[in-house]
């Protein structure tokens, strides 16, 4: 009798999101089954990887990936430019980190600044990331919001406690919206259902679980993943099938591992590659766990990354 | 759980009014608010429609799917106007369900074939000639000779939705409970588990109103716990669909969240 490998079927399946105007425009998720499993689903869409750049230079980046953007960083929009014409980044995701009160506390009104800055110099899809904080994020995507109308961006982070300004500025200016809980499924499901309430489309959501990094609670947003994903193809829950992002390069560059000198830890081996590894690790566990779409940093571990993708694809 | 909506009824005075006016217009309504209300299936009964059964079973299939994306229950003891249904039924959004075949003879020989020749699902009643059987064991056999007739005619096991029949409770108390043994017993029949349905508003028959809703509901959740795959109810009760919508996130079939009743 011939072996006949055993398949399951899901009952529900991931949205496809699309963002980005023009012919550069791309489409994440679309899935219909668990990650990769080719031989019994359908993956319509690749998980993309966007580069990150920052509305303010990246001082607090680690060496070795901060000197990749020496000469560009110090302008949004030249580091727009280098992402997508030298690096060829298919997505740009600006985070306006200098907003942040305890940062340069950047006013709404600069933000829209670098915003158009960027939005003129390259044409690939932008996803507009606030600085986290909850009051200023409100103000200042409300007003990135308005500075990218018909760009259809990706638009956040929309929480529990700031999602309603957001929300209200993404359904204005027609943009899509990243909804953040922090490491719990059922809250996520909850902001989902709040945002869609609010009358926002939910094939316009892509749901940031929170990521952190490999060795630094790294099994607890991919274990929230899972059930993310088996809730919308095996409950076929509605509320659970948008796709997923993972917004790792804050946690990555900020492990000891990418930062610690050769001098002191010897045994950890060389520097130059210590960063870039955990990149590389921390995604590649994240596409294993349903990630649709990266923000990531470093172009090396975006290589390394990319290339496993099409490897299990 | 997967809800057939039972409102498109003839024995409902408008649904049969409109039918015998070809009015589109009440039947796209009825169709509209149970899908809205979370019905998978539409239920379209028709009764036995013994003039006009194809032409009016045709025309139903269709009006209701131009107004709702899911796929229909196709109710009616008519062949001719079930092949009419089923030929005018369109599966973009699933395949139809035919309602119903049993153990009767005429009407597996029916019925069955036809699930095979459409590439429809079946609900099957299990009962015979001689009536519902009074235990859940004797309704196995029938389920038995039914999933036979089925692999004779190239129906697979999971397009079966077994019916073990419900009879009201204020009637035949001591039924009830084999009802609920009796979804056990056919989950048990097949793996993966053979699908089953029930039309519940069937056990508060001939209690008086104000005490239908509560004994409907507390039976769906007995049946649930055994495993019940679907109902054949009315998904505008409320209370009816949030107890379905609570017992799936207790039995951990439906992800929680604060407003999980909403949705």
């Amino acid at each position: 009798m011939p072996f006949v490998i055993p398949k399951d079927a899901y009952a529900g399946k991931v949205n496809a999101l699309t963002f980005g105007s023009g012919d550069k425009a791309v489409t994440v998720g679309g899935d219909n089954g668990l990650p990769f499993l080719s031989f019994e689903s359908s993956i319509p869409n690749r998980p993309l990887i966007a580069l990150e750049i920052q509305d303010v230079a990246p001082s607090d980046w680690p060496d070795t990936v901060r000197t990749v953007y020496d000469g560009v960083s110090d302008s949004p929009a030249k580091w727009a430019k280098f992402c997508q014409d030298s690096l060829g980044a298919k997505i740009v995701a600006l985070r306006l980190t200098g907003t942040h009160p305890d940062k340069e506390n950047r006013s709404a009104e600069d933000a829209v600044k670098t915003v158009t800055e960027v939005l003129s110099a390259i044409d690939v899809p932008v996803m507009i990331l606030g600085s986290g904080h909850i009051e200023k994020d409100a103000q200042v995507l409300k007003a990135a919001a308005e500075a990218a109308k018909g760009k259809e961006c990706i638009l956040g982070k929309a929480q529990e406690e700031n999602y309603k300004t957001i929300v209200t500025a993404a359904i204005a200016n027609n943009h899509k919206l990243i909804a953040m809980s922090q490491l719990d499924v059922n809250l996520a499901k909850q902001l989902n259902i709040l945002i869609t309430q609010m009358g926002f489309n939910k094939d316009n959501i892509i749901m940031d679980p929170m990521s952190s990094a490999l060795g630094y609670g790294i099994e607890y947003t991919y274990s929230v993943m899972e059930r993310i994903r088996q809730a919308a193809l095996v409950q076929n829950d509605p509320m659970m099938q948008t796709p997923l992002l993972c917004d790792i390069g804050p946690n990555v560059w900020k492990t000891k591992e990418s930062a610690a000198p050769e001098s002191e830890l010897p045994e950890w081996g060389a520097l130059t590659e210590r960063g870039i590894v955990w990149e590389s690790v921390t995604a590649s566990t994240m596409i294993m766990a349903g990630c649709n779409l990266l923000v990531m940093r470093h172009p090396k571990a975006i290589e390394t990354v990319n290339k496993l993708i099409s490897e299990l694809i | 759980m997967i809800i057939i909506g039972e409102r498109i009824s003839v024995i409902a005075k408008k649904v049969r009014e409109a039918m015998a006016a070809r009015d589109p217009k009440p039947l796209q309504e009825l169709a509209k608010t149970q899908f809205e209300k979370g019905a998978n299936y539409i239920d379209v009964s028709i009764g036995p429609a013994e003039d006009d059964g194809p032409q009016l079973m045709d025309w139903a299939v269709k009006v209701i799917q131009e107004v709702v994306p899911v796929p229909l229950c196709l109710d009616t003891t008519n062949k001719a106007a079930m092949i009419a249904g089923l030929k005018a039924h369109n599966n973009k959004w699933g395949r139809a369900l035919i309602n119903s075949a049993s153990g009767e003879e005429e009407r597996l020989n029916n019925m069955m074939p036809l699930a095979g020749e459409y590439n429809a699902e079946i609900i099957a009643l299990t009962l015979t000639e001689k009536g519902i059987p009074a235990l859940a064991e004797e309704r196995c056999e029938v389920a038995a000779n039914i999933m036979g007739r089925a692999m004779e005619c190239g129906v697979p096991m999971e397009d079966i939705w077994l019916d073990p029949l419900i009879l009201p409770v204020p009637f035949q108390q001591d039924k009830c409970k084999e009802s609920i043994r009796a979804i056990r017993l056919f989950r048990e029949l097949n793996d993966p588990p053979m699908k089953t349905t029930v039309g519940l508003s069937n056990i508060a028959n001939g209690a008086p109103k104000e005490l239908k809703g509560i004994i409907t509901r507390n039976f769906l959740v007995l049946l649930m716990y055994e495993g019940l795959y679907s109902a054949i109810a009315d998904p505008n009760d409320k209370e009816f669909m949030d107890t379905m919508k609570t017992v799936e996130v207790l039995m951990e079939k439906r992800l929680y969240a604060h407003s999980y009743l909403e949705m």
